[in-house]
């Protein structure tokens, strides 16, 4: 079994297909759904965690494709820029997926791509703008 | 036998001197007491890292040909204050580039302001330099534009009215929306819990009744070696203290000054609270005589003996309504997660404790070198004054 994060990104008009129910349906998928929205010009935007075989993501991916929608894959895109951190932590309690951390020993901050959820609730809490969200 | 600051500056002179950071004289005090540690021990480095919004920069820029008397001035579009002689200026921290839309769309970002302005003259980077006037016959300029660097500056010179809280509230939210604040970011529900202090590094918490720390405190500010000036503003040395004298919430703060030109951005940094506004992350570092065991005593507190009132910024704190939600340990916060109203919060926190132990550690090295002394203070800080709220009236008493 494989976990894998994804943004998914639909076309104008292509938010009232019930995607998640194909990928349940037809893929066995485990869908996980983190954060959705609908933006004023209707496209849409669903941030999952998909679960299953490597086979069946890669044909659930696939059937999205086909859809035009376009996948991002999420581990990619909460960077933190080490240069400018200062370790102070502000963005640690925040982190619902525990994918920042404070290491207590050294008093640093971790960041912990696998785990990172693309919630955003970080990036403006960042005193010194070390966090950036790159599409 | 107690020791004098002669003695200790002796020590330091001749490369001699035994320097530990506030964390290390714990275990050493834990080992072997305090009679015999007072005796070995003669110097205790505090540091901490953190936003500091009453921080700003006295610059003077030098006289341009012909010459002006600067009425209005910007740097990088941040307003300076250019109400006193002629090219002197004073840069704020917390000011604000003159378009910056604040939080017109909420939460403003607050992207670029003095802190970051004080921030790129230390890091000797160009500055536009902008300013306008009325012409007088001394001073007949009335516009100026020029780019300016830290280098050209006659006078650089950071003044910070009040650095160096000694012990702060730790900010919650109990409202149902999310808040942005000075302490950060507030998630609704009591989503989460911020704290501002490197705590038993902290240079006050270390002497908390101000026996070493006073006017005319060599200091580590900045990366530059500064001076304790007056006590800062807002300065509250009578709140509630616990039986070692610790204070139990915001009390003594530090007014403090040094050479820009002697800084490092290492050690100071421009910083953008979203939905609230710019500011300074200030690195200071203060040493301790140990001229006897009761400083001693003073310097081994630990995270666990300091407490903090939890305080809910939704509601209570701008009503100015004086309820702490409860109180918790320096040790508690820095496990990660606090108790309250018995909900687990996740704690985060704006001060660097990593910065701050890097700054205790450069300057146990200074003054092991010899190249840091200490200085008696010539005035020690009040320990009466109290602080006072606004009373508003509308007729006028005399």
């Amino acid at each position: 079994m494989t976990k894998k994060k994804v943004l998914l990104k639909f076309p104008q008009n292509g938010v009232s297909k019930p995607f998640t129910y194909r990928l349940i349906k037809d893929y066995d998928l485990i869908v996980n759904i983190f954060k959705a929205r609908v933006t004023p010009e209707e496209t849409g935007e669903l941030w999952i965690e998909l679960e299953g075989s490597d086979d069946r993501i890669k044909k659930g991916l696939d059937y999205l494709k086909k859809e035009r929608i376009e996948i991002i894959p999420l581990e990619k895109q909460i960077e933190r820029n080490r240069e400018t951190c200062t370790d102070c932590g502000a963005c640690v309690s925040l982190c619902p997926s525990y994918a920042i951390t404070m290491d207590r020993k050294k008093w640093e901050v971790n960041f912990d791509k696998k785990k990172c959820i693309a919630c955003e609730l970080c990036v403006d809490a960042c005193p010194v703008k070390a966090i950036k969200v790159n599409f | 036998m107690p020791k004098t600051y002669e003695e200790i500056n002796e020590r330091i002179r001749k490369g001699e001197a035994v320097v530990l950071t506030a964390e290390e004289i714990i275990d050493a005090v834990g080992k072997d007491g305090l009679e015999k540690t007072a005796k070995e021990v003669d110097v205790v480095t505090t540091a901490t890292f953190g936003p500091m919004c009453s921080s700003g920069a006295m610059l003077n820029t030098g006289h341009s040909n012909p010459k002006m008397k600067m009425q209005k001035a910007w740097l990088n579009e941040v307003n300076a204050y250019a109400g006193i002689a002629a090219v002197d200026l004073y840069v704020g921290a917390s000011e604000l580039q003159q378009n910056d839309p604040a939080n017109s769309r909420y939460p403003g970002e607050f992207n670029y302001g003095g802190g970051h302005v004080i921030e790129d003259l230390i890091a000797r980077k160009d500055v536009l330099l902008k300013a306008t006037s009325y012409g007088t016959d001394c001073y007949p300029r009335k516009e100026l534009e020029s780019w300016i660097n830290l280098e050209d500056l006659n006078e650089a010179v950071l003044v910070n009215p009040r650095n160096g809280y000694q012990n702060y509230n730790v900010a919650v939210n109990q409202s149902d929306k999310t808040i942005y604040t000075y302490m950060g970011k507030l998630l609704p529900k009591l989503g989460n819990a911020n704290y501002c202090s490197a705590g038993q590094l902290s240079p006050l918490l270390n002497d908390p009744l101000y026996r070493t720390i006073g006017i005319g405190t060599r200091i580590f500010i900045g990366g530059a070696q500064g001076y304790v000036y007056w006590n800062g503003t807002q300065h509250d040395p009578t709140v509630a203290r616990n039986k070692n004298g610790v204070p139990m919430g915001g009390a003594g703060t530090l007014a403090v000054v040094g050479d820009m030109k002697q800084m490092s951005p290492e050690f100071i940094r421009g910083v953008s609270m979203t939905g609230y506004g710019v500011s300074l992350a200030v690195g200071l570092g203060i040493p301790i005589p140990i001229l006897d065991e009761e400083i001693l005593k003073f310097v081994s507190v630990k995270d666990s003996d300091i407490l903090a009132p939890i305080v809910d910024y939704s509601h209570d704190y701008p009503n100015a309504i004086n309820n702490a939600l409860g109180m918790v340990s320096y040790e508690e916060l820095k496990s990660g997660k606090i108790q309250v109203n018995g909900k687990e919060l996740p704690t985060g926190s704006l001060s660097s404790y990593r910065k701050a132990r890097e700054i205790a550690a450069e300057l146990k090295k200074q003054v092991s070198k010899g190249d840091f002394l200490l200085q008696e203070p010539i005035q020690n800080l009040p320990l009466d004054t109290k602080f006072k709220s606004l009373k508003m009236r509308e007729g006028k008493n005399d």
